[in-house]
């Protein structure tokens, strides 16, 4: 099921309106049943106001209680007296790793897209397009099972082999142990992130206008050069949001990261040996013991992540909303 | 500059639906021959065949020979792209590529097929925008998207885009169905221009254009919904529209069917 | 294969050209296999993931040099496209399959009616036996609620934004339902537990988690019920109104009928989604080793939230017990999935075409 706003827009039938909601609920049966579906919607909007404020009072509470620098400082002891925390080490952690996941996924899930909306062929693109979208509905804790299970001891020889090749930029050097890093981390979230972005990707390309398509093709352009000139341009935007939809995912990832990832509270220059940390892991590892002041402060992390989150869903839809006006434009 | 296509005992299919059976004809070089029918006779589908386009419709296959000047294009190791670059096409509705300029829709084909310096390019821009009588138009504003532009403007783009690399062969598919009469007019009287220097083959549902435009007619008929399309006769268009032989012909001309 | 180009004059240029034969793209991939798997040999390098690079890496670079040598630089480009949207299909099919792979292999060791009818109740983590009968009631009985709260809402509300919906409040619903779908799982869970577990006192409950899952179901039933609804073509309501059926009676008993197939599959795949979250359930409902029926009193377990601690507890027996409890959860998340596709399939909107 994908509720992200691909394109795919049904044919729209937005029925007929009374000239406003009210006049056509005279009767008492309309008046009720106006009042519970609007109560609903109602109802949605205080549940979105109650996350933002109790998120806010609580975290106003826990900032009260920190002695350290809420933005700057290295350290997580929230239940110590006094206590000190700060999220400099998770924005990190949580940043880069969600960037490497981008970075590892969409360019394969633009190539799957492709594959499934262009290039294969159709006994094959449906079953796939089929399988990609069950493949979104595996629970993030199962990837992470399999994460810290398996994918985990069977990185260390790629570890070793970037630390003999590119060892020397720091970056990707390697010391050794399992290699339960921000790295891994972000393989893992791309593998998870792969179906949504290859859906929204495939849903954009599979709209791009087949009168186009046909021009490249009756000028003699060959497949590639139909998808560079009539399929990508077409469907850039859609790709961009669907990479932040992505994006929106992997940064709010928690089991999958709790799993794999072995924290710590530093930022460690090498992407590939173990520590760092992301908010979300941080709250799933460190809620059990934690006190009061404790959880307090883990919920401030927490508003914290739901800011980013909606900033980057935010910027996702504004894209989409901006190419549904362009494309409409050419229709 | 300009090729001749002879066609012997083409079949075409979509998956198991054949939608044309056993045509046979020739198109002379330097001129133009228009198809005309009642819908879904198969005359587009006969058109794209022409330059492999067919194929590209999920399922499309054909059996037959076409050949544009004893080359044939259905041999195997011809690659259809040389083939689609070789006969150019315009299609029904305008379809420039909406992220393009106006320049860059002209030089769109140049450019894929290698390295030419501006003022080449400029030149051929010029001389194909010039052919497709859309110079004056859009002289001052080629930097602008071709898609600004009017559904006639629009249409000569693309025939501009379609000349822009020499090709052999013009084939249209009904290039004024989606185009007030104005435009029409402009691209009839285009079309009579461009006959000088290449084959056209335009597919048209409107009879006054293929008696105004075309030298020669083919007519294209189905024995009922669901059969196969068949070419019924070819001939000059002077005596298809005065005198045609097959009774069928007549009857479709004189507005008794289609 | 080849034949020698046909001479024509110089504009047209040659038709045919030469190709490479149509199975050099299957060749190629299995001498790279080859190659990577005889590099992979030869240097000693422990994982398959190398061996796969080398193929990759090889099978790219070796087709793109052939076609530049007997196709030209275009097609060049044209191959070397194909092949990598081909290399990136399988760099994307072999994890997932590997996923399926493992949960299925490792998953079926300890499953059986025993691990299905009992709990970890006096159980020792490092031994094998116990079971997720404690989980399976927490999932149900947490998935259940969450619907029971936000399935209504959620219908409600989408049948607020396409019957009656216009003006400010239903911009603002649309425009919250979208930044709903974007809440990560454990920022409903710390709402939930700041307002009902820290500020009204309430304990971990199986009905705390059931309110955070709720939140991240309603936005997405809302959204599919609001495509549904939309597809339901506006003649039928028209017919319906003109009737003289009041409104709400039309949309009772002409508009949901109507689309009923795609807001139980919508509904259906909501719980689906929900019933893999671990994060609200960590930190809502804590986790328990014994039955507990109750969902309004103290901890209980669920599925998602048992592979996490089976797994926490770091021992081969426990790993078992992981594998096969995400056996179980897989595949009553996928059964999900496909009765709800199915019910798509079988109930499509009407449309009327």
């Amino acid at each position: 099921m994908d509720i992200a706003p691909t394109a795919s827009a049904a044919p729209q039938n937005p029925p007929p309106k009374g000239p406003s909601g009210k006049d056509s609920a005279t009767r008492p049966g309309d008046r009720i049943f106006l009042g519970l579906s609007r109560g609903s919607g109602i109802a949605l909007l205080v549940v979105m106001a109650a996350i933002a404020v109790f998120l806010t009072w609580r975290t106003l509470v826990a900032l009260a209680e920190n002695e350290g620098n809420f933005l700057t400082t290295f350290e997580w002891s929230a239940n110590a007296d006094p206590p000190v925390f700060g999220i400099a080490v998770l924005a990190y952690g949580t940043v880069v790793s969600s960037v490497i996941a981008m970075l590892l996924a969409v360019p394969v899930a633009v190539g799957i897209a492709l594959f499934i909306s262009h290039y294969a062929p159709r006994r094959i693109a449906t079953p796939l397009a089929y399988v990609v979208d069950l493949l979104a509905a595996v629970p993030s804790i199962i990837y992470g099972l399999w994460g810290a299970l398996f994918l985990v001891p069977h990185l260390t020889g790629l570890y070793e082999w970037f630390d003999q090749f590119f060892g020397w930029t720091g970056v990707l050097s390697y010391g050794g142990g399992a290699p339960r890093s921000l790295f891994t981390v972000g393989i893992l979230l791309a593998i998870m992130i792969l179906p949504i972005v290859t859906n929204v990707s495939r849903e954009v390309f599979k709209q791009s206008p087949k009168m186009q398509e046909e021009a490249a093709l009756a000028l003699g352009a060959t497949r590639w050069e139909v998808v560079r000139m009539a399929v990508l341009p077409f469907g850039r935007s859609g790709v961009i949001s669907a990479s932040m939809l992505g994006l929106g995912r992997a940064l709010g990832e928690t089991m999958a990261v709790a799993t794999v990832l072995s924290p710590n509270f530093l930022i460690n220059v090498s992407l590939l040996n173990p520590g760092g940390g992301t908010f979300a892991q941080n709250i799933a590892a460190g809620f059990k013991e934690a006190g009061d002041i404790g959880r307090d402060a883990l919920i401030a992390s927490g508003l914290v992540l739901f800011v980013i989150t909606l900033l980057v869903n935010g910027a996702a839809r504004l894209i989409i909303a901006r190419r549904k006006e362009y494309s409409g434009a050419n229709a | 500059m300009a090729k001749r296509i002879d066609v012997s005992g083409l079949t075409a299919y979509y998956g198991s639906h054949k939608a044309i059976e056993d045509i046979s004809m020739s198109v002379e070089p330097r001129s133009v021959t228009a198809f005309i029918g009642p819908s879904g006779c198969g005359k587009s589908t006969f058109l794209r065949t022409l330059n492999r386009m067919h194929e590209v419709t999920p399922g499309g296959r054909v059996e037959g020979k076409v050949t544009l000047d004893d080359e044939d294009l259905y041999a195997g190791g011809v690659d259809p792209v040389s083939v689609r670059r070789t006969i150019g096409m315009v299609f029904q509705r305008p379809n420039p590529f909406p992220t393009m300029s106006i320049y860059d829709n002209v030089a769109a084909g140049l450019r894929l097929n290698g390295s030419y310096r501006k003022s080449q390019l400029d030149d051929v821009v010029e001389k194909s925008l010039k052919g497709a009588n859309l110079w004056n138009e859009v002289k001052d504003r080629l930097n602008k998207p071709g898609s600004g532009l009017s559904g006639g403007q629009q249409q000569r783009l693309c025939i501009a885009r379609a000349i822009a690399v020499e090709p052999q062969v013009l084939l249209m598919d009904e290039p004024c169905s989606a185009l007030d009469p104005i435009s029409t007019l402009a691209i009839e009287d285009l079309i009579s221009e461009l006959k000088e220097r290449f084959t056209i083959v335009i597919v048209t549902h409107n009879m006054q254009q293929a008696a105004r435009v075309s030298d020669r007619t083919a007519f294209f008929n189905l024995a009922a919904v669901g059969q196969p399309g068949k070419l019924i006769e070819i001939d000059d268009t002077e005596r298809i529209f005065s005198n045609p032989s097959v009774q069928a012909t007549e009857d479709y001309i004189s507005g008794r069917f289609g | 294969m080849e034949k020698p180009p046909v001479t024509v004059p110089p504009s047209g240029g040659a038709l045919k050209q030469p190709r490479l034969p149509r199975w050099a793209p299957a060749g190629l991939a299995l001498l790279s296999a080859g190659v990577g798997a005889g590099a992979g040999l030869v240097f000693d390098l422990a994982s398959r993931i190398q061996w796969g690079l080398i193929a990759a890496i090889v099978y790219v670079a070796a087709t793109y040099a052939l076609t530049t040598a007997v196709e030209g630089h275009r097609q060049a480009k044209d191959r070397l496209a194909t092949s990598l949207i081909w290399v990136s299909f399988l760099v994307a099919v072999l994890p997932l399959a590997s996923l399926i792979w493992e949960t299925v292999a490792r998953g079926t060791k300890v499953l059986d009616g025993y691990f299905l009818t009992h709990s970890m109740s006096g159980v020792i983590t490092l031994q094998p036996g116990g079971g997720i009968y404690h989980a399976i009631i927490g999932t149900i009985e947490q998935v259940g609620i969450a619907t029971l709260i936000a399935a209504p809402i959620g219908l409600l509300t989408a049948i607020y934004l396409v019957e009656y919906g216009r003006g400010k409040l239903a911009t603002a619903v649309t425009f919250f339902v979208d930044v709903m779908t974007g809440i990560p799982s454990i920022v409903a869970g710390l709402f939930v537990l700041s307002f009902w577990i820290i500020i009204l006192d309430f304990g971990y409950s199986g009905f705390a988690g059931a309110m955070a899952l709720a939140i991240l179901m309603m936005p997405i039933v809302v959204r599919s019920t609001e495509e549904m609804l939309k597809l339901v073509p506006n003649e039928l309501r028209e017919a319906s109104l003109a009737l003289g059926v009041p409104k709400w009676r039309t949309i009772l008993k002409v508009v949901l009928p109507t689309a009923i197939g795609g807001i139980t599959t919508g509904v259906m795949l909501a719980v689906a989604r929900i019933a893999g979250e671990t994060a609200p359930i960590l930190l809502l409902v804590f986790g328990a080793q014994s039955i507990n029926n109750n969902p309004f009193e103290g901890a209980q377990s669920s599925l998602p939230y048992y592979v996490y601690e089976q797994w926490a507890n770091g021992n081969e027996a426990s790993y078992d017990r992981a594998w096969a409890a995400a056996l179980v959860l897989i595949a009553f998340v996928m059964i999900l999935n496909l009765v709800a596709r199915g019910i798509a399939r079988w109930k499509a909107p009407k449309t009327g075409r």
